[in-house]
């Protein structure tokens, strides 16, 4: 990497550590030692070309990579300070404590209700029927759906528009109390107005929350992002506060690819 | 611009911004040979190039409003970034600059038509020294501009300092001369306009001179160099 810091604002305290971590796919390297330092209660994008390793990584810190046959973790990522691989780590519980929304909003074939309800019914968050309902309404209203959703909360959550569902989604994950909220392009299949409503979100959520966005789209991590990590073929290039990657980036490599030039 | 003499994976939009440098750089031509021949009028007192000076004024206004709009559409339909939206930012400073120096070549063309009016004053060898810096600081500042280079703009930055020096002479020297012959009051006031706006344009090659470092380095110039 150039030599950018590890944290870009060190008057925040840090939420996630990663040192050297490494991942491969059946032999072939994907993620070559990346270090960083993620500040909480912020919005940190990753941006990169396609295959330049930001999602690898972002799947790094919920055990996404456990699930693919062949996949090989390295190096140390901490939450907390707490080692995330380690083998007294349950992935269930961890995946609790970090959330993730994906590009395609993926509710469950069940009612809005019980889509929210789902998380908290696992983990036994509440004792009661009233304990519940108040959980699933505290997260509509963060995820900003409540007041389209209240009147329907027995509706299946696959008949909400997009924008709706990926707020479900968002909902679902903040039910379970999660330290950590991973997104992944959660906008592409939207139109600029749900965007907009999910960009607003996010900039609602990072007060409460360590948020990390992988999104192709820079306008988007110049907008919802304070810090902005630039990934290219496995490497972590260059790393700091958004506003300095987007006027001045240190490193040839991000400069043509926020300008759009041929690197 | 140099900067942006390169290979933008939209084409176009690589070629927008290349226009953008044309402009400035005719802009920039055009005004240098304004300020040439304004001084000379001055020296020679020949109040026949008001129209062609008028004319260029035209044009360089012309192509300020030019480069407003380019500024305008690349903000609006390309988002420029990084080195291109330092570019694209500097680019509107510079020709918002230019065209006050445009503004001050004119004005100082319609001082020689005044000038003929009087017999010569020996001060107008000091208002051609001044002229030929501030020319010079021009020129310097526009290549520092196209070639996308901090060091010479850094130069004419401090060089502003004697333009500054030599005018505060110019106009000691001028209301002396003025106390001890007030014949020399109508012509001397005049040339006391000339040099305002002589040091004026010094001004704005400073300003250029600024944006061209910002353009380059993301930093803004202050005292002490580079910094």
């Amino acid at each position: 990497m150039t030599d950018t810091p590890l944290n870009p604002t060190p008057d925040l305290p840090i939420k996630v550590t990663a040192r050297k971590v490494t991942v491969s796919y059946s032999g072939k390297q994907a993620l070559h030692d990346v270090s960083i330092d993620i500040p909480d209660r912020s919005v940190t994008a990753f941006i990169g070309p396609s295959g330049c390793g930001k999602s690898t990584f972002l799947r790094c810190l919920n055990r996404m990579n456990d699930t693919i046959d062949g996949a090989v973790v390295g190096g140390s990522l901490t939450i907390d300070g707490q080692e995330i691989n380690d083998k007294t780590i349950d992935p269930v519980v961890l995946r609790a404590s970090v959330g993730m929304v994906f590009q395609k909003p993926n509710p469950f074939p069940k009612s809005i209700y019980d889509n929210v309800a789902y998380g908290p019914r696992i983990h036994g968050l509440a004792l009661t029927r009233p304990e519940l309902d108040e959980i699933v309404e505290n997260a509509l209203r963060k995820a900003g759906l409540w007041d389209e959703v209240s009147d329907r909360l027995n509706h299946p959550g696959t008949g909400l528009s997009g924008g709706q569902q990926q707020r479900l989604v968002i909902a679902r994950a903040i039910a379970v109390n999660p330290e950590v909220i991973l997104m992944d392009e959660p906008c592409s299949a939207l139109d600029p107005i749900a965007t907009a409503r999910i960009e607003e979100l996010i900039d609602e959520l990072r007060e409460n929350y360590c948020i990390i966005i992988v999104t192709h789209s820079m306008q988007q991590a110049a907008r919802v992002s304070q810090h902005t990590a630039f990934f290219h073929m496995g490497h972590l290039v260059e790393y700091g506060p958004t506003e300095d990657i987007f006027t001045n980036p240190r490193d040839k490599r991000t400069q043509d690819y926020i300008t759009g030039r041929f690197g | 611009m140099a900067l942006s003499r390169t290979s933008h994976i939209v084409t176009a939009y690589g070629e927008e911004l290349d226009q953008l440098a044309d402009d400035l750089a005719r802009m920039g031509g055009l005004v240098e040979t304004q300020l040439e021949k304004a001084i000379a009028a001055v020296v020679r007192r020949d109040a026949s190039i008001k129209p062609d000076i008028k004319a260029r004024e035209a044009q360089v206004n012309a192509l300020q409003v030019e480069v407003e709009k380019r500024v305008l559409r690349l903000f609006a339909l390309r988002q420029p970034l990084a080195t291109d939206l330092r570019m694209t930012i500097s680019a509107l400073k510079v020709a918002t600059d230019l065209e006050r120096v445009g503004d001050l070549a004119k004005n100082i063309a319609y001082r020689a038509g005044d000038l003929a009016d009087y017999a010569p004053v020996a001060l107008t060898q000091q208002v051609e020294r001044l002229g030929a810096i501030v020319i010079k600081q021009l020129r310097e500042v526009l290549d520092a501009l196209s070639s996308a280079d901090v060091e010479p703009a850094v130069r004419v930055w401090h060089s502003d300092d004697e333009v500054d020096e030599r005018y505060n002479t110019l106009v000691r020297e001028m209301l002396m001369s003025m106390t001890e012959d007030s014949g020399l009051v109508g012509p001397g006031v005049h040339i006391l306009f000339v040099a305002k706006n002589l040091e004026r344009i010094g001004d704005h090659a400073t300003n250029i001179a600024e944006a061209v470092h910002f353009m380059v380095t993301a930093s803004p110039l202050v005292e002490d160099g580079q910094a």
